[in-house]
Order: C-alpha cells, then structure tokens, then sequence
C-alpha cells in the first residue's frame, strides 16, 4: 500500500510539475528578457547536469571514479568532432576499460 | 501535424536507447525485492523517472513512508518545472493538448530540442522521448524478471554515457560569451551542492545561472 501510495502521488506530482509551464504560458511568445532568461537555461541545466553526472554518489557526496576519465574521452573526440554515437561509445568504453584494471 | 520532425527527434534520441535500456535494467533489479514485479513497470509507466526513480526507491528500501518517497523524487523532478517553462512555447493546441506534450519532457529531449536562442523543436522534443520511453520501460521488465544477474550498468562504462551526452549537447550551446559564462557559474554551483544538498537540488539550483542574462548588456 505504502509503494502504491509514493508511486501514484510522484507521479501526480511529476505530471503536474510539467504541465505547469506549459499550460501557463500559453502560446504567448516570452518577453524579449524572459527569452534571453529562457536562452541561458539550457547552457547552465547541461553544464550542471554533467557535472552532478560525473561526480554524484546517488545520495549526498562526491565521488570520483572512472566517469572522469569517460569524460575526458568523450571531450578529446568532441574536440575533434567525431559524431555523437562515436562520443559516446568511446565515453563508455575508457570507463569500462578503467574499472576492468582497477 | 508533419510527422518528419518527429522522425528526426526519434533518430536524434536512439543513441539514447540502449544506456537508458541498461539503467532501468538496473532499476528494475534493484526494486523487485523492495516493491515487487508490478509496482516498478508501473512506476516507470507513469512516472518515467530515472533519477527520480532511484531516488524514490532507495527511500522505500530503506522503510522510509510514501510522503518521504514521494518528496525525495519529486525533488529529483524538480528541474522539470524551469525546463517546461522555457520550452512552452513550442507546444500547440489548448491547455489540456499542450499539458500532454509537456509531459515529453525529459533531460535529453529538452536538451537535444533546444535552438541555443531560447526556442525549441516541438517536434524534436516530442520524438526524442520515444525511443528512450520505449528504452525505459522495456529495460524495467527485463529488470524485474532478470533479477541482479545484470543489474550493474557501470561494468560497461554506460553510467558515463549520460554525462557525454550532455558534454556534447553543452558545447553546442557555448555560443555566446553568455552562454559560457552561465554555464561555468552554473557548473560551479552544482558542484558546490552536491556534497551538501539532497538530490535534484544541485542541478535545480545551478539554473538559477541564467539569470545573468538579466544582468548583462545584451
């Protein structure tokens, strides 16, 4: 009951936290500094989006591991503007290279 | 409706679908001995999640209450209400309609929609969830009636793939010298939180580095 219970209210409270925007803009075109808010918004959830991704513990804490080094990889071949698939496998692949000598 | 745009948003979210694949394999390990078979394919039906997922699940493995569960993943969650906001003008029809295409909206489609001037792709939006919905809740079955057996996605390197993704979409977005210096105020926020704040805060937190856009001349 108590599973069935968080399921149903995270997902109410998922589908209204992303419903709220949408349906409170309307299709009114933002004003010209909510737009250069709005263009601001993507640059900063990535930035602090790969960070929290390379170094989160999943609870409180830092933890660096063989994800830094995915991610090294991954800069390296963006760099030289390989394509995303290829970004991607080589990120996965120095990792997993890294944890099977560790 | 064209139906090319959409296409394209389901190439553009592919590469996606294999790691999305093996984390909800992992979620669905981790939460049939603390929910059972049923209740983890529900959750990533209706609530389709992943770090709030997680998030959840680690708070009702541990005996905590639903409100607790509840709190802990809505908070994950959280970052969804500034990512609706800036993408709701690319959504179409009435409100009922336009709440249904925000629902869409998940980190690598709002991050792969994004133009990089403040406007988005519906159509990019809308078909990059596909592949990784499709991704999530096939991955959780297998999970569920898999058990551990395969439940540690970070022996292939996948867990890795997400911050890559996310590197390559942000270069892309590092255009003009506002673009990169919320992005390194935004950066340093998060990782100034991470040790000290719950989950999801950090990442909500470090979109406040937008606001600089009010600040500066242009």
């Amino acid at each position: 009951m108590r599973v069935w219970l968080a399921i149903a209210a995270l997902a109410l409270g998922t589908a209204a936290i992303k419903s709220a925007g949408p349906v409170a803009l309307g299709r009114q075109e933002p004003s010209a500094r909510l737009s250069r808010v709005i263009a601001l918004l993507a640059p900063s959830l990535l930035a602090a989006l790969v960070v929290y991704e390379t170094v989160h513990t999943g609870t409180r804490g830092l933890l660096f591991d063989a994800r830094l080094v995915g991610l090294a990889a991954a800069s390296l071949a963006i760099y030289v503007r390989l394509p995303l698939i290829v970004v991607i496998a080589l990120a996965a692949g120095a990792t997993a290279a890294v944890r099977s000598f560790a | 409706m064209s139906s090319s745009p959409i296409r394209a948003g389901v190439r553009a979210g592919l590469p996606l679908a294999l790691p999305v694949f093996a984390l909800a394999v992992s979620f669905g390990a981790l939460a049939e001995p603390a929910m059972g078979r049923l209740a983890p394919i529900v959750m990533s039906a209706i609530v389709f999640g992943g770090a709030a997922q997680f998030a959840s699940l680690s708070v009702l493995a541990a005996g905590g209450t639903a409100a607790a569960a509840v709190a802990a993943g809505l908070l994950m969650n959280a970052r969804f209400l500034p990512m609706g906001f800036a993408a709701a003008s690319a959504f179409t029809g009435g409100k009922a309609s336009r709440a249904a295409q925000g629902q869409a909206v998940v980190d690598a489609s709002w991050a792969i929609a994004s133009r990089g001037d403040g406007s988005f792709d519906r159509g990019l939006l809308l078909g990059a969830t596909i592949p990784q919905a499709v991704g999530w809740l096939g991955g959780t079955v297998v999970g569920v009636l898999a058990g551990s057996a395969i439940s540690d996605p970070g022996r292939f390197g996948l867990d890795a793939i997400f911050p890559a993704f996310y590197l390559a979409l942000l270069v892309a977005e590092l255009r003009t010298r506002d673009a990169r210096a919320a992005a390194a105020l935004a950066a340093l926020i998060a990782l100034a939180l991470i040790p000290i704040a719950p989950g999801g805060l950090p990442v909500i937190a470090a979109s406040a580095a937008a606001l600089i856009a009010l600040r500066s001349p242009r």
